[in-house]
């Protein structure tokens, strides 16, 4: 069974390099135990509570390789259901979301309740005295939710979900906290598949090395906002000088913390985003906020930017807009990304709003000004790797730096926990870049 | 001339225009006033201001859209792929000094980016124009492209104008 396994990732502290086998992209073998021992293991991001906000209402998604579908019971729990019928395997729930009452399997007509419970069976009478209809309910996963995220986990032992998010809650608390009604996911979603593994979607979300020469259309596009907003404070040109601080929250979990470029709806004001009036909206947000929360976990909520890899299917990328992206591998080279806005309640109807929503489709997305080119540049790499000459990927940039320069560091969070994992062996206790011993 | 018939020679001209890439002549169709909308593919309805959608240009954001498809720095569309784009069941009605417009579109994109194989596929879907008088001709306040299609798979991206 070993393929490479010892070889997959260099990490070498003393030369300050940092490799991952191509392979770890390529193969099927690695493929299989990533979804035994990473999907299969660790509790993933399934949905957020808001997109069932009343009882019924359901959303049909296939995570980690397996069909569910999350729905709001009669008395209003948030229930996670494997989704397949209990008799013969159909699915029961065949629409991407709704609301019902009951989710009657069309094969032979079983009927289950929100609650999962199997309510309706045809000819019940002719099964023998072995049947018992209190224990073909649907199956659920282990299903936990932290501030309206909601996770499911496989595996028959699991941490509890509070343990496993460890520094990711922080995370999602700042991201939660813009909200003062709470956020909620709009409706429609961007749902695209790229010709490329998995994993070079995560690395893309943390990457900022790539920020200038592969988004340079989109600076560009800030540039001519600047202008036709009348102002040279929104200059890009062809750099982006900005402090970053990157953390490694546990587990594989990480964020890259820095300025937003061009401001943030809550509530960092910059004239890229307007005028006087909409100045006004943030600042008095901004003070609300700062009131809420205290000074300086207010600043972080408001003026800085995240790019947050929760390890191993989530990436949220807070930064002119609040953007969920959800990660689901299909094969070794191809895997379906399912993409969310995430916005503060309170915001609908504002100047802020309408300048969010445009902020979010001028980057993100299939139809924005960036994605297409990171979905271009993963697919790129994907078809470079057939070439087999060249067999490791280096991440090495920045590798041990203190300072708040750019760095993959992010990147080497995220493998330092998946090479602990696909091995069996137990999650990292540090993730960051070892010193070398001298 | 019928009206349809004028409706029908007008988004042939911009489909021309498009699988031409004459971005500028496409551009100057739209009024000051105009939106380029391209609603999700899981809610075709979808409301810009309140849903979220792939494309929602006012025309400050549709001259960035062009400039950046111009630039041989727009990865996804350099070299530009080929498309070919069919129009049919061209439906016309005058409501006050506009033209409303529904059509069935088929947009063949073609490119091969990795020189191994080309890639081929094709978005469907349906237009919803309203377009006012210029003339002999008309320009586009709206224009909504309505994907019938259940997601985005070999396609990744909408970076082509559907």
């Amino acid at each position: 069974m070993p393929i490479l396994k010892e070889h997959l990732v260099l990490d070498d502290p003393e030369r300050g390099v940092f490799r991952v086998h191509r392979s770890a992209f390529t193969s099927q073998e690695i493929f299989d135990l990533e979804r035994e021992y990473i999907f299969g293991q660790c509790w993933l991001y399934l949905g957020h509570e808001s997109e069932i906000p009343s009882p019924g209402d359901y959303v049909r998604r296939w995570i980690g390789g397996r069909p569910l579908f999350m729905v709001r019971d009669e008395d209003g729990q948030v229930r996670v259901f494997y989704n397949t019928c209990t008799h013969r395997g159909a699915l029961v729930c065949r629409r991407d979301k709704g609301n019902a009452k009951v989710f009657q399997c069309f094969y032979h007509a079983w009927t289950f309740d929100t609650k999962g419970r199997l309510v309706g069976v045809p000819k019940e009478e002719r099964f023998g005295p072995g049947f018992a209809k209190e224990e073909l309910g649907l199956r659920s996963p282990r299903v936990g939710t932290y501030r309206g995220f909601v996770f499911v986990n496989f595996s028959t032992n699991p941490p509890p979900l509070e343990a496993y998010l460890a520094g990711a809650k922080e995370v999602l608390d700042l991201v939660a906290d813009q909200a003062e009604e709470g956020m909620i996911v709009l409706e429609g979603s961007h749902r695209y598949a790229i010709r490329a593994n998995w994993k070079l979607m995560v690395e893309n979300s943390v990457d900022s090395y790539h920020l200038v020469p592969t988004h340079q259309t989109y600076f560009e596009f800030l540039d001519y906002l600047a202008q036709v907003r009348g102002t040279t404070q929104g200059k890009t040109g062809k750099k982006l000088e900005r402090p970053e601080r990157v953390v490694a929250l546990g587990n594989g979990h990480v964020v890259l913390e820095a300025p937003a470029v061009g401001g943030r709806p809550v509530a960092d004001y910059h004239p890229l985003l307007g005028g006087e009036e909409i100045r006004c909206e943030i600042e008095e947000v901004k003070a609300r906020t700062l009131a809420r929360l205290g000074e300086e976990r207010g600043r972080r909520v408001t003026e800085m930017g995240r790019n947050f890899i929760y390890f191993p299917n989530l990436i949220i990328v807070d930064t002119r807009a609040t953007n969920l992206r959800i990660v689901e591998p299909i094969a070794p080279g191809e895997t379906m990304i399912l993409q969310f806005q995430l916005v503060p309640k309170e915001e609908f109807g504002t100047l802020r709003f309408e300048r969010r929503m445009h902020s979010y489709l001028s980057f993100f997305g299939p139809g924005g000004l960036a994605t297409p080119d990171d979905v271009e540049a993963v697919e790129s790499c994907q078809a470079g790797f057939a070439a087999g000459e060249v067999e490791y990927n280096d991440l090495s940039l920045g590798y041990a730096k203190e300072d708040s320069g750019v760095t993959e560091l992010p990147m080497r969070v995220f493998w330092r926990q998946w090479y602990a994992l696909i091995q069996g062996k137990p999650a990292p206790t540090s993730w960051e870049d070892p010193v070398a011993a001298r | 001339m019928s009206l349809r018939t004028k409706v029908e020679d007008f988004l042939y001209h911009e489909a021309e225009l498009l699988d031409e890439w004459r971005l500028d002549e496409w551009l100057a169709l739209f009024t000051e006033d105009a939106r380029y909308v391209v609603p999700t593919t899981d809610l075709p309805e979808g409301d810009p201001s309140r849903n979220l959608v792939f494309v929602d240009d006012d025309i400050v954001a549709l001259r960035g859209r062009v400039n950046r498809l111009k630039s041989r720095h727009a990865h996804r569309e350099y070299p530009w792929s080929r498309t070919v784009r069919l129009i049919t069941n061209v439906r016309v009605k005058e409501e006050g000094d506009e033209v409303l417009v529904r059509a069935n579109f088929a947009v063949y994109r073609s490119r091969d980016p990795s020189g191994r194989w080309s890639h081929t596929h094709e978005y469907v879907g349906e237009y919803f124009y309203r377009l006012v008088r210029d003339g002999e001709g008309f320009r586009i306040r709206y224009k909504k492209a309505t994907l019938q299609m259940e997601g985005l798979k070999e396609h990744g991206a909408v970076s082509i104008v559907v």
